[in-house]
């Protein structure tokens, strides 16, 4: 079947069975290798991804489901012209990644927040970040570089 | 998994049609239970189809009628946790969705997911027992208590769509969970009570999630400490990696004690 929707703001139109997972999608037909597979269980959160700006796990997501709809990958956080967001930014200056497998599904999962809450609690940001797993940080630098872009 | 054919129905009447058209189909809503188990291929027996009902309007939003909170099938954990309705007529419901998984499952998780599903560990499953939730679905209503019918069995057909959950107003339903941490976790006790009319409901505690007979008939009288002693029979616990039977007895015990205010332990 077609699949028509918007990718990091550029309409896209994919031919695919549906029900193959967005994150298979994203990867192998679309070359958003930024969207990473964990566990593919919805355990680990690296294949997090925002759809119409929700935070959700592509590897639970079959692309039929996407159809019309908006899809943000890491590919999309930074500018046109390749300048990083202020939170990319933050993460690298608070050392907030090491093997980098967990770094763009933190970087989705705590663009939501901050565009929520422009004064995020550390609390919050844990909240926020529960469903995304780091096995290497220990998270306190991660938590310190969302911290950072508070307002 | 590359087989499984995707159909997206336009509205309910359209879906109740592919649904009973289509051998081998399931329905697929946020995906969370589903989407794992057929990608592992361990979803038995092995659909050849998926019916994508996530975006069908009548089975989306929480809203009150016939004097009734009523819940879309497909509405999100998010959805839930977002509702003024929901927060004013159900709070013990979503007091349960605020535990299940982290943000990518509650923006994705449903309540006809969680209902088809039938885990006896599916957070929302005693809260809807304790609440006397009725499942709407494409050609009739099920009563909750007859709904769990067996490990992971339901009163469902085959080829029968849950289309809304309707909960009683006016309820007071307390909820607890217990699980190893606070996001992500199975539950190993999980529970909710009401009063009046008495309903003490549980789950992970049995291969089904219960109504404790005996502690509600003692709390019908009136005598939460009966209720806290007599729960222990009620449940039927076992031994796996998550805990031992024993221990999940002693802390059935303790949450319903607190969740009723009784008197410690002698
Ligand atoms: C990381 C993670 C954490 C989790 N944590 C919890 C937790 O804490 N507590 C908990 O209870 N659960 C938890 N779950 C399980 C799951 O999220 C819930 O059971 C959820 O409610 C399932 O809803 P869904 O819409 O995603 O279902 P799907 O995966 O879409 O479907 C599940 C089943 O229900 C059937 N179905 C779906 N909708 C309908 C319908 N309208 N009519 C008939 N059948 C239908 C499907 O065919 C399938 O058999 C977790 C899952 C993951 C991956
Ligand atoms: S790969 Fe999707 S949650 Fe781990
Ligand atoms: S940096 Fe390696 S998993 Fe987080």
């Amino acid at each position: 079947m077609t699949v028509r929707f918007t990718l990091n703001g550029v309409p896209v139109s994919i031919e695919s069975s549906g029900s193959r997972r967005l994150l298979d999608v994203l990867r192998e037909d679309l070359g958003k290798t930024g969207t990473k597979e964990g566990c593919g269980e919805g355990e680990c959160g690296a294949c997090s991804v925002l759809i119409d700006g929700e935070v959700v796990d592509s590897c639970l997501v079959a692309v039929g489901q996407v159809e019309g709809r908006n899809v943000l990958t890491v590919e999309g956080l930074a500018a046109p012209n390749g300048e990083l967001s202020r939170l990319q930014q933050a993460f690298i200056e608070h050392g907030a990644a090491q093997c980098g497998i967990c770094t763009p599904g933190m970087l989705l999962a705590a663009h939501v927040l901050l565009q929520r809450a422009t004064q995020p609690t550390g609390d919050q940001v844990r909240e926020a970040l529960a469903g995304n797993l780091c096995r290497c940080t220990g998270y306190t630098k991660i938590i310190e570089a969302v911290l950072s872009c508070t307002t | 998994m590359h087989d499984v054919t995707y159909l997206r129905p336009t509205d309910l009447k359209d879906a109740v049609r592919l649904y009973r058209s289509t051998p081998e189909c399931r329905p697929l809503a946020g995906g969370t239970d589903l989407m794992v188990m057929l990608h592992a291929g361990t979803f038995r027996p092995a659909p050849r189809a998926v019916l994508d009902v996530w975006s069908i309007p009548e089975l989306k939003g929480v809203r009150r009628t016939q004097g009734m909170l009523e819940i879309g099938a497909a509405e999100s954990y998010t959805g839930m946790i977002r509702s003024r309705d929901a927060h004013e007529h159900a709070p013990a419901l979503v007091a349960a969705a605020r535990t299940i998984g982290a943000a990518q499952i509650q923006n994705r998780g449903t309540l006809g997911g969680n209902l088809a599903n039938a885990s006896p560990a599916g957070d929302t499953l005693p809260v809807l027992l304790a609440y006397d939730a009725v499942v709407v679905t494409d050609r009739r209503a099920i009563p909750i208590d007859q709904f769990f019918t067996g490990y992971r069995r339901t009163a469902l057909q085959p080829d029968e769509l849950i289309v809304a959950v309707r909960i009683p107003l006016g309820r007071h339903v307390a909820f607890r969970k217990v699980g190893t941490r606070a996001a992500q976790a199975i539950s190993k006790v999980v529970m909710a009570v009401s009063r009046s009319p008495a309903r003490v409901a549980i789950g992970s505690v049995a291969e089904v999630p219960l109504r404790a007979a005996r502690a509600e008939a003692a709390l019908a009288r009136n005598d939460a400490a009966g209720a806290v002693g007599a729960v222990a029979d009620d449940i039927r616990p076992i031994n796996d990696v998550r805990s031992t039977a024993a221990y999940r007895r002693a802390v059935t015990q303790n949450v319903l004690r607190e969740l009723l205010h009784a008197p410690p332990r002698p």
